[in-house]
């Protein structure tokens, strides 16, 4: 069988597909930033910089096996955890200001878990018979339970809860039993009063604001009021690029980061909203047509989790731009500003293309 | 293309069947079916969100778009009242009296200041703050609304402003604003004239309308900033502007420009008011010069004073303290509110009553013998004079101030008479002056003793009331009204300060015409000729009280010296000056106008323990009328 490989170094298998709506994305969100950032070019360059790095790894990773990439998989989610300990141990206590932190060296070990978590995921079910038994199905719980508690720990809840996420989905697309399904939704649906009291107070806040923003329209309300003014006040075609006034006069607060999507209904409308979702349909489509043409049960199981997650941050972020779920730190993908979440996004978007180019090939 | 891993584990599945015993072998054919299961219902729930969060967009952008454009626009929309300039103050002659100059202040926007004793801590590190800072703003602030700008602190030094300047963005909601401060270039010479303007408070705004006064942060206080507060202050406008979340005005998109305050010109004539004071030198003291051809004011002294800039800016604990514990009472306007003793003053009034009532003539003699007695009583009413004068008529008994003779006349009359004829001269009510806070003395009568002492009048109470004692009390504007009546035959105005005003956008100012005028009744006419000729002689009689003033070159002056007594002298005892305490000697009153015949200037002056009139109080009304009449008639 192993005649069969490739090698390492055989020419990309680029989606093109993929790609060209990633780069229509990447475009999109320069165009928006640079209206959100009141013309900051520097902003704009070293965001598209760090679009070019998380394309160059996406290139780099679409020439991977995914055989090999497997391999990796339990070394990574070490490290993932190692590092999660670490800054437990010694990271400094970010709060609620983390998504300001854009710098690219500062590092986020919970980036590597949103890959390493659905990885280790599909590394554990791929040698079992599928669907996975109750011993099976916990054992992968506690894979994703344990880097999601050390991260809500941090806290970062919106993170460890689309890590707990991609994990589940990782579970549901392995085949897990729909009456076990049933069973832990009950269960969940138990443990939330629990869960409320665990819940920090700025968190349970965010919650509260949710329910109701007009009743602290300056404090935490502020927030979702001022998005939702500038989304509805958009209209169909928007004001015209740069011609946001919630956003230029500085009324939505995390502008370009995640609110960026606010901008981007002001001043392109429902029109804009539109041509965004589609992008996003049709990147997640792909993902998961590609994840049904994989021939081995990590592939699948990565690349349709992978494209499953993706779509949960559009729908987390647009709902929350538009008051439809609480403010959870989630960045629109691919367009909203820092370098983080787009390389590590373009990462798993490389993963996927090495997947459809190896499709071929089996082990 | 499928291998033959695929197919053995296909053939594996249906082999075993399931959940069978034993560990199966993975059949990826069924694994495949299974994904795609799978993929299917999340394909359906990522198709669920796709149509919910487009209908839940369309609904925010479509459907309640109207709602959140009118959202979107007040947020960033807002109307800001415009302060309007003050109006400035001019004397007779053009000359600025108080100017507006240009300066800065702290303001700071409640609404997005956040914690405001962490901002005002911070602030007190680069700009100079009072300790009551943030008491007056929390006072302040209830005036303002959320959004409003309230001020912080007036009057910012360039040093102030530049470092505030360079760490603006560290005070979010505070900003500096330009603005126009209210100046008296003057100071303490014109305190009692113009008054003052300060900080807004509570009994302003009872008194002025809130909406017009938004952005107004000064109000007139006392002196005619108070009386003409309204005229000053014009309209404000109003500002459309666009705002930041910060509230920091971005660009203005409409605008109502406010409506100027009037100008004011005052018949005031700074320089002789100049004249009044330096003739008053430290004493502590009263004048008032009046034109008697239409009543205005020509100068208004009060003495002591104090520095009205003070106030504007707010004054300090210490500052106010000073001015309160300073001898003299320099809050005090003695013109209006300072209550005299006429003394002699009134004997040109009283001789008159007696010559129109027809109880006396010009001809009629009197003998002096430095005595006087009322029937059953045997203590004298005294002279000034020992041994008395002689045989004197009503002129000369104005000219040497002969109280036996106004002692004889007063009974004559009767006090209910001589109560009524004086009041055609406007004694015991206010005058009426354009200045706030004036009181109206006291003209005795037998209602008023028993309305206030519950006794009846008595018969020697009308004898000392002939010489302007007793229970008279008149102020120095009252006194200077009087004699400008006097002076032009009975015409008897009430006194104003303003001349003429001149609204916004107007090019000439407009006179103000003296609005009330009573004409005393004139029985005949060489009455009041008469009496003017016995006032004429105080100066430039032989025997005059006041002859030691050296007479006008080219002018007649007429006048009457009084003296107040501050502690009552028995009668039959002597006055001595040098042994009384300064603060209780009597006080010196003087009355004049001149030129005689033609006069264009009353006055009326008071030095408070200077002691006799016509050596204290008479050179100073005549440097006064002399500085007046040396000038060019203004036109």
């Amino acid at each position: 069988m192993k005649g069969l490989l490739p090698g390492w170094f055989g020419l990309p298998r680029l989606d093109w597909t993929l790609l060209l709506c990633l780069l229509l994305l990447i475009a999109l969100g320069l165009l928006v930033l640079y209206s959100a950032t009141s013309r900051d070019l520097s902003a704009v360059y070293g965001q598209a910089a760090r679009a070019g790095v998380g394309l160059a790894i996406m290139l780099g990773l679409s020439l991977v096996p995914p055989h090999v990439l497997r391999s990796w998989t339990p070394w990574l989610y070490g490290l993932g955890l190692f590092l999660l300990v670490l800054t437990l141990l010694i990271g400094e206590g970010r709060g609620a200001d983390r998504w300001l932190d854009f710098r690219v060296l500062r590092f986020q070990p919970s980036e590597i878990m949103k890959l390493a978590v659905p990885m280790m995921i599909a590394w554990f079910f791929h040698p079992i018979t599928l669907p996975p038994s109750i011993k099976a199905t916990l054992l992968a719980g506690v894979l994703l339970g344990v880097p999601a508690a050390l991260i809500a720990d941090q806290p970062d809840l919106g993170t460890a809860l689309l890590i707990a996420v991609s994990g589940s989905i990782t579970i549901f697309l392995a085949g897990l039993l729909w009456r076990y399904i049933l069973i832990l939704a009950g269960l969940v649906g138990a443990a939330l009063p629990a869960f409320w009291i665990m819940l920090h107070d700025y968190q349970r806040n965010r919650v509260l604001t949710f329910l109701d923003p007009e009743s602290d329209p300056l404090g935490s309300g502020w927030n979702i009021i001022q998005s939702k003014i500038a989304v509805g006040s958009g209209g169909l075609f928007g004001k015209g690029w740069l011609n946001g006034t919630q956003s230029h006069l500085e009324f939505i607060p995390e502008r370009h980061t995640d609110f960026i999507l606010a901008v981007l209904a002001e001043e392109f409308g429902l029109f804009g909203v539109t041509l965004l979702l589609v992008l996003y349909v049709v990147i997640t489509s792909r993902c998961i047509y590609i994840a049904s043409m994989a021939k081995d049960t990590y592939s699948r199981l990565l690349a349709g989790s992978l494209g499953f997650t993706f779509f949960v941050y559009v729908v987390v972020n647009c709902g929350m731009v538009s008051g439809l779920l609480p403010v959870v730190g989630v960045p629109l993908p691919m367009i909203s500003f820092g370098g983080t979440s787009m390389i590590t996004l373009l990462a798993g978007f490389g993963i996927v293309m090495s997947i459809f180019g190896h499709r071929n090939f089996i082990r | 293309m499928s291998s033959p891993h695929s197919i053995m584990g296909s053939f594996t599945h249906s082999v075993t069947g399931g959940n069978g015993r034993g560990r199966p072998i993975k059949d990826t054919l069924f694994e495949s079916r299974l994904f795609q299961n799978r993929a299917t219902f999340g394909f359906v729930l990522i198709a669920l969100a796709v149509v919910l969060l487009l209908a839940r967009y369309t609904w925010l952008q479509v459907v309640a778009h109207e709602e959140f454009t009118a959202r979107s626009n007040s947020n960033r929309v807002r109307m800001v009242p415009v302060a309007p300039n003050r109006g400035l103050i001019y004397d007779r002659r053009g000359r600025p009296l108080a100017e507006n100059i240009p300066a800065y202040r702290l303001e700071i926007v409640p609404e997005k200041a956040g914690d405001f004793e962490d901002t005002l801590t911070r602030l007190a590190t680069i700009v100079e703050l009072p300790e009551d800072a943030a008491e007056k703003f929390a006072r302040d602030r209830k005036r303002y609304r959320e959004f409003d700008a309230v001020p912080l602190k007036f009057n910012l030094s360039e040093e102030e402003v530049a470092r505030f300047a360079l760490d603006r963005h560290r005070y979010p909601g505070v900003d500096i604003a330009p603005y126009l401060s209210r100046y008296y270039p003057y100071r303490e010479l014109l305190t009692h004239v113009l008054g003052y303007v300060g900080r807004i408070d509570e009994d302003d705004l009872a008194r002025l309308d809130p909406d017009d006064y938004r952005a107004t942060s000064h109000a007139g206080k006392s002196g005619i900033e108070r009386q003409y507060e309204v005229a000053l202050h014009g309209h404000s406008g109003l500002e459309r502007v666009e705002t930041n979340a910060g509230g920091r005005v971005i660009r203005s998109l409409e605008r109502t420009d406010p409506v100027h305050g009037d100008d004011l010109v005052l018949s005031l004539d700074i320089q002789l008011q100049q004249v009044a004071w330096d003739a008053l030198g430290d004493r502590p003291g009263a004048i008032v010069a009046i034109d008697p051809n239409d009543g205005s004011i020509l100068a208004l002294v009060s003495k002591p004073a104090f520095d009205p800039n003070l106030f504007v800016h707010g004054i300090s604990a210490a500052d106010y303290e000073a001015i309160l514990a300073s001898p003299g009472r320099a809050l005090f306007n003695r013109v209006i509110q300072g209550g005299y003793e006429p003394g002699s003053t009134l004997k040109p009034f009283v001789g008159l009553a007696g010559l129109e009532l027809g109880v006396t003539t010009a001809d009629k003699k009197v003998f002096s013998t430095g005595n006087f007695y009322l029937p059953g009583l045997d203590r004298p009413f005294r002279d000034w004079r020992k041994g008395g004068h002689g045989w004197v008529d009503i002129t000369s008994a104005l000219e040497q101030s002969v109280n036996t003779y106004f002692y004889r006349l007063a009974l004559d009359i009767g006090i209910d008479r001589m109560h009524d004829y004086l009041a055609q001269f406007g004694f015991g009510e206010i005058t009426g002056l354009d200045l706030p806070g004036e009181i109206t003395g006291i003209l005795p009568s037998r209602e008023w003793k028993m309305a206030e002492h519950h006794q009846p009048w008595y018969p020697g109470e009308t004898v000392i009331s002939g010489i302007g004692q007793g229970y008279n009390v008149v102020t120095p504007v009252q006194l200077a009204v009087a004699v400008a009546a006097l002076a032009n035959g009975g015409r008897r105005f009430a006194p104003h300060l303003l001349y003429a005003s001149k609204q916004a956008g107007n090019e000439q100012a407009v006179h103000q015409q003296a609005q009330d005028i009573t004409q005393i009744p004139v029985v005949t006419e060489q009455n009041w000729d008469t009496v003017r000729e016995g006032m004429r002689r105080v100066v430039h009689g032989a025997a005059g009280t006041a002859r030691a003033l050296q007479p006008l070159s080219g002018y007649q002056m007429a006048g009457k010296s009084g003296t107040a007594q501050v502690i009552g002298i028995a009668q039959g005892k002597d006055y001595n000056e040098n042994q009384v305490a300064a603060n209780l000697r009597h006080h010196a009153l003087f009355i004049g106008f001149a030129p005689v015949g033609n006069p264009t200037i009353a006055v009326a002056a008071v030095v408070e323990n200077g002691g006799g009139g016509s050596r204290q109080a008479a050179p100073v009304v005549k440097a006064v009328i002399e500085a007046w009449l040396a000038q060019e008639p203004p036109k």
